[in-house]
């Protein structure tokens, strides 16, 4: 049977049964990879708040420390090389967003300080930052009318 | 202690997955999924059901992006609570002062210092 098949027809095979475990093994790397980062983030969390750091500084210690991890990868050009297997997973932990951050800024250096590294920093992270901060004025708007009307 | 690591794992890591479904298998743009988690952590937020996640998940709930919204929010509705009308624009920012800040120092020094790997 095998031997009858034309490049035809395995080509069908092939991509009838690829996307499907092309889907489970990109997942499978990105839940892996996503969960490890956010192990280390809870184990550094762990960490400051043993040495008595209160709960609000912890926190901002913790994201800090990932930004800092992310960077230095960033830096050494290993995030890149773990993006490649991690896909989402190291996309969508701030590890990533340091990651995009710095390689902007690592990259448009060389159209200036001023206005290569200045204007293009947040050219990939910029969205995420706008529409937190628009998110948050409704959320203030929102909560302000609540306010006012006893919520 | 070890729950919470599970629990972050877990939460972190589905999170990911739903994500890298996301790449895979719609046209959505990943800087469009990341906004959409950045807008639906804030929303979670307002409506009191992220704070919960992040009780049990820990950093699985603030370290993906989606607890980027939530930090923002949460600030927002706390400085609203507390200050009044002008905590609309001051709490979001307050609150994410600290990674924001980082990032862009973190950068700028990695920028001085290291050349992009060449293509």
């Amino acid at each position: 049977m095998a031997f009858k098949m034309t490049n035809k027809d395995y080509d069908k095979l092939v991509k009838k049964a690829s996307p499907n475990s092309k889907l489970l093994l990109d997942t499978s790397l990105a839940f892996v990879t996503g969960g490890s980062i956010c192990v280390i983030g809870q184990l550094l969390l762990n960490l400051y708040l043993k040495l008595n750091i209160d709960k609000e500084t912890a926190s901002n210690l913790t994201s800090v420390s990932m930004i800092f991890i992310g960077a230095f990868l960033t830096a050494l050009n290993v995030y890149g090389d773990i993006a490649r297997f991690g896909g989402a997973g190291t996309l969508v932990p701030i590890t990533g967003f340091a990651n995009s951050v710095v390689s902007s800024a690592m990259e448009f250096k060389s159209e200036g300080f001023i206005m290569g590294l200045g204007t293009k920093i947040f050219i990939i992270a910029g969205p995420v930052v706008v529409y937190a901060v628009i998110s948050g004025v409704v959320c203030g708007i929102l909560k302000y009318i609540m306010l006012i009307f006893g919520g | 202690m070890t729950d919470k690591l599970i629990w972050a794992f877990l939460v972190g890591g589905s999170l990911c997955a739903i994500a890298q479904v996301l790449i895979d298998r719609t046209s959505i743009t990943p800087a469009r999924i990341m906004v959409i988690y950045v807008v639906t952590g804030a929303a979670l937020t307002f409506f009191g059901i992220y704070e919960n996640v992040v009780k049990l998940a820990g950093a699985g709930a603030t370290v993906p992006i989606i607890g980027f919204g939530y930090s923002v929010a949460k600030g927002t509705i706390k400085a609203v609570t507390e200050k009044g009308a002008i905590g609309i624009l001051t709490g979001g920012l307050t609150q994410t002062s600290a990674g924001i800040c980082a990032a862009i120092l973190f950068a700028y020094i990695v920028a001085l210092i290291r050349n992009p790997r060449s293509k």
